[in-house]
C-alpha cells in the first residue's frame, strides 16, 4: 500500500477517490461464525471503523425465563452456549442454590465438575478446530471434531443427548453417573492426547498459521478489564482471572491445576491458551474421578426441592403431593437476589436472578461472557486488514446463542 | 473481603449512600441517581475499591412501586482485579428519567447500557451511541418492562395464513407453557390479580403488601384473607 501512494504522491497529477468504501459482512456469510453482522468502512483493505451488529439470534431468553417456572430455565439455558450446554447448567443451578441457600451433596459437584470440563474441552476444541479451519488447515478442524464427537458420545451416555442436556437440577443432577463413567474417559484420554499434539504439529509451525495469528487482533490488559472481557480473552492478555481459581466454586479448590495465560493478547495467544486449557480440564477429570464418591445420593434432600422418586409418587400420598406442588407451582425461591457467577467456555458466566418468593423468577439476568468479549472486538479489529477479521473473530468466539440470547 | 468497600464507601459518602445489603454474601450499596456517576468513578480509582474489572450493568422492572416511588433498578456489577472483591451498585430510577452513563467510567457500558436502553428504554446521559443492540430500530415497545405482554409479537415479515404450507406462525399462543405460573400484569397493575404471589421485601416498598391488594375481593379468587 505505502510504496504505491508514495508514487502517485510523487507524480502529483492523479488523485484517486479516497473515500471509504462501506461493505456489509454477514449477518449470513460463510466465513462468520453465527448469525451476525459487521458494518466495515474500509480504505482499501484497512478497517478504518466497524460496527458490530448483534441480535439476529435474540430469542427473548430473559423474558421467557419469566414465565414459567425456575426448573422450566434449564432448556433455555442449554441453549445459550450450545456448544458447552453443561456448564450453563451447573451455572444456573449453581445460582438458583446460592439464592436458596442449599449446598448440594459432594458426589453431585464432583459430577458436575467432571461433565463440565468434558463441556469446556467441546467449546475448545470447536473454537480452534473451526480457527484453524478458516485459516486452511482443514485436517485439524475434522480430527478435533471426531474428538468431539467421541465426547459427546460420553455425555450422551451419561445424559442421554449429545448437546441439549438438561441434565442439571436446582439441588443435584437428573441422574447419578453411570457405572461405566470412569473407564469411558480413561479410555479417551491417551486418544485425546495424541489428537491434540497431532493438531498442534500441523498448525504450530505453519507459516500461514503463524502469520495470521501471531499479532493479530492484540488487545490490551487494561482495556481487556474495563471492557468486561473474562476468560481466555482476559488471560491471553496476561491476567489470571479464572473464576475456578479466583472464586472456587462448586469443588474447585480441591484440584491441582494450572491457569494458563497469554503475554501479548493476540490470536495465536488465545489459540494456545485453549489448547492447554483443554489438557488442564483433563486433568482435572482425572483427579475428579479419583476423588468422586462411589456412593450417596446426588440431589439434596429435601422435596420442596427436587422431585421424588417415582415410586414414592405412586404409592405415597406426601410424594404425589410434593411432585404436584413442584411441577405446578415450582420451587419456591426465597425473595432476594443474587449475582452468582462460575467459569464457562468464554468466561464468567454470571446469572443475576430476583426472586420475588413465587415459584416463577421475577428476573433472569444472564451475564454472557460473548456479549462483552464480542464488545471488545471492536478493539481488536479496528485498524487491521479486513481479512484478519475472519481469524480474529474465530478466536473470539462468540456463540450466537449465548450472545443474543 | 469487600466489606472493606461498604465501609469505605460509607465513610466517603456518608449519607449519600442510601443502604448497603450482604444478602447472600453479595455486598450491594444503593445510590441516588444524581451520586450515580460519582460514587462509580470513586470505586474504580480509589485505591482501597479499585473495581477495575468491569462485570455487568442490567436492570430490573418493578412496576408496582409506581408511582411513591422509581420504577427501575439499574444494577452494576464489578470486580476487583487486585483486590479480588466484587460490589453491586444499585440507583432508582423513574421511568422517562435518564442516567448518567458509566462509559467513562467502564468501557464495558457501552454495550450493556445499550442492551438496558434496548430492554428497558432507561435512557443513558453520555452514552456515545445509545440504539437498540439486539432488537431491530422497528420494535415497538421495551420487552423487559413487566407490562410488556411476554406473547406479543412483533413480525417484520406478516405471518402468512393458515394452512399454507410452510407458514410462518406466531411462537406461541395464549395457553401454551404453564399459563397458571404466569402473571398476568395489565390485570395486576390495574389491582385485579388474581394470582398472588408472595410479596417481595415489603419493608422495602418493592411490591404492594398482599393485604392491599383487592385479590380477595374479586370473585373468582380464592385467596380470602392474607396471613401474617
Amino acid at each position: 500500500m505505502e510504496p504505491i501512494e508514495d508514487e502517485l504522491s510523487d507524480e502529483g497529477a492523479l488523485e484517486l477517490p479516497s473515500e471509504p468504501m462501506r461493505l456489509n459482512m454477514g449477518p449470513s456469510h460463510p466465513a462468520m461464525h453465527g448469525t451476525i453482522r459487521m458494518v466495515l468502512d474500509l480504505d482499501g483493505e484497512t478497517v478504518q471503523d466497524l460496527d458490530i451488529q448483534p441480535g439476529y439470534l435474540h430469542r427473548g431468553f430473559e423474558k421467557s425465563c419469566e414465565r414459567g417456572t425456575w426448573q422450566q430455565v434449564f432448556p433455555y439455558a442449554d441453549r445459550l452456549n450450545y456448544v458447552s450446554p453443561m456448564l450453563n447448567n451447573n451455572g444456573f443451578a449453581q445460582a438458583v442454590e446460592k439464592l436458596l441457600g442449599i449446598k448440594v451433596p459432594e458426589r453431585c459437584e464432583y459430577y458436575r465438575v467432571i461433565l463440565g470440563e468434558i463441556a469446556r474441552i467441546c467449546d475448545h476444541l470447536t473454537c480452534n478446530g473451526a480457527s484453524a479451519m478458516e485459516l486452511g488447515a482443514f485436517t485439524p478442524f475434522l480430527w478435533m471434531l471426531k474428538l468431539r464427537d467421541f465426547l459427546w458420545d460420553i455425555l450422551e451416555e451419561e445424559t442421554g443427548a449429545r448437546m441439549t442436556h438438561s441434565f442439571a437440577r436446582i439441588g443435584g443432577m437428573a441422574k447419578e453417573p453411570t457405572a461405566n463413567l470412569q473407564r469411558h474417559i480413561e479410555e479417551l484420554i491417551p486418544k485425546f492426547e495424541r489428537t491434540l499434539a497431532e493438531c498442534e504439529d500441523t498448525v504450530l509451525r505453519n507459516r500461514i498459521f503463524l502469520d495470521r495469528m501471531e499479532g493479530v487482533g492484540i488487545l490490551g490488559k487494561d482495556r481487556a478489564l474495563e471492557l468486561g472481557a473474562t476468560g481466555v480473552m482476559l488471560r491471553s492478555t496476561g491476567v489470571d482471572y479464572d473464576v475456578r481459581k479466583a472464586h472456587p466454586y462448586s469443588v474447585y479448590d480441591r484440584f491441582d491445576f494450572e491457569i494458563p495465560v497469554g503475554h501479548r493478547g493476540d490470536n495465536y495467544d488465545r489459540f494456545l491458551c485453549r489448547m492447554e486449557e483443554m489438557r488442564q480440564s483433563i486433568r482435572i477429570i482425572r483427579q475428579a474421578l479419583a476423588q468422586i464418591p462411589k456412593e450417596g445420593p446426588v440431589s439434596v434432600d429435601d422435596v420442596r426441592v427436587v422431585l421424588p422418586e417415582k415410586p414414592e409418587v405412586y404409592t405415597t400420598i406426601e410424594g404425589t403431593i410434593a411432585h404436584f406442588k413442584l411441577v405446578m407451582e415450582g420451587i419456591k425461591v426465597p425473595p432476594g437476589e443474587v449475582y452468582s457467577f462460575s467459569e464457562a467456555g468464554n468466561g464468567e458466566l454470571g446469572f443475576f436472578l430476583v426472586s420475588d418468593g413465587s415459584g416463577t423468577p421475577y428476573r433472569v439476568r444472564c451475564r454472557p461472557p460473548c456479549w462483552f468479549n464480542l464488545n471488545s472486538a471492536h478493539e481488536m479489529l479496528r485498524g487491521g486488514m479486513i481479512a484478519d477479521i475472519i481469524p480474529t473473530f474465530g478466536s473470539v468466539n462468540m456463540i450466537g446463542g449465548e450472545c443474543d440470547r | 473481603m469487600s466489606k472493606r468497600v461498604l465501609e469505605r464507601l460509607r465513610a466517603q459518602f456518608g449519607e449519600r449512600i442510601l443502604e448497603t445489603t450482604d444478602f447472600r454474601g453479595d455486598d450491594t450499596a444503593i445510590v441516588a441517581p444524581a451520586d450515580w456517576l460519582e460514587v462509580a468513578r470513586f470505586v474504580r480509582t480509589d485505591g482501597e475499591c479499585l473495581l477495575n474489572q468491569f462485570t455487568d450493568v442490567t436492570a430490573v422492572d418493578y412496576p408496582e412501586r409506581e408511582p411513591e416511588q422509581p420504577r427501575f433498578d439499574v444494577v452494576v456489577l464489578a470486580r476487583s482485579l487486585e483486590k479480588g472483591h466484587r460490589i453491586r451498585l444499585k440507583t432508582r430510577v423513574a421511568d422517562g428519567e435518564s442516567l448518567a452513563s458509566l462509559f467513562t467510567v467502564w468501557a464495558g457500558c457501552a454495550w450493556g447500557e445499550r442492551e438496558v436502553y434496548d430492554m428497558f428504554g432507561i435512557k443513558f446521559d453520555g452514552h456515545p451511541d445509545l440504539r437498540r443492540v439486539l432488537l431491530y430500530e422497528e420494535f415497538v415497545g421495551y420487552p423487559l418492562r413487566k407490562d410488556y405482554p411476554i406473547d406479543r409479537t412483533q413480525p417484520l415479515i406478516p405471518y402468512r395464513e393458515d394452512g399454507q404450507f410452510m407458514s410462518k406462525l406466531p411462537p406461541f399462543g395464549q395457553d401454551e407453557g404453564q399459563p397458571w405460573t404466569r402473571i398476568n400484569w395489565a390485570a395486576r397493575l390495574q389491582g385485579r390479580d388474581q394470582q398472588v404471589s408472595p410479596a417481595i421485601a415489603l419493608q422495602q416498598g418493592q411490591r404492594r403488601a398482599l393485604s392491599d391488594s383487592t385479590a380477595g375481593d374479586h370473585p373468582e379468587s380464592d385467596l380470602g384473607t392474607v396471613e401474617e
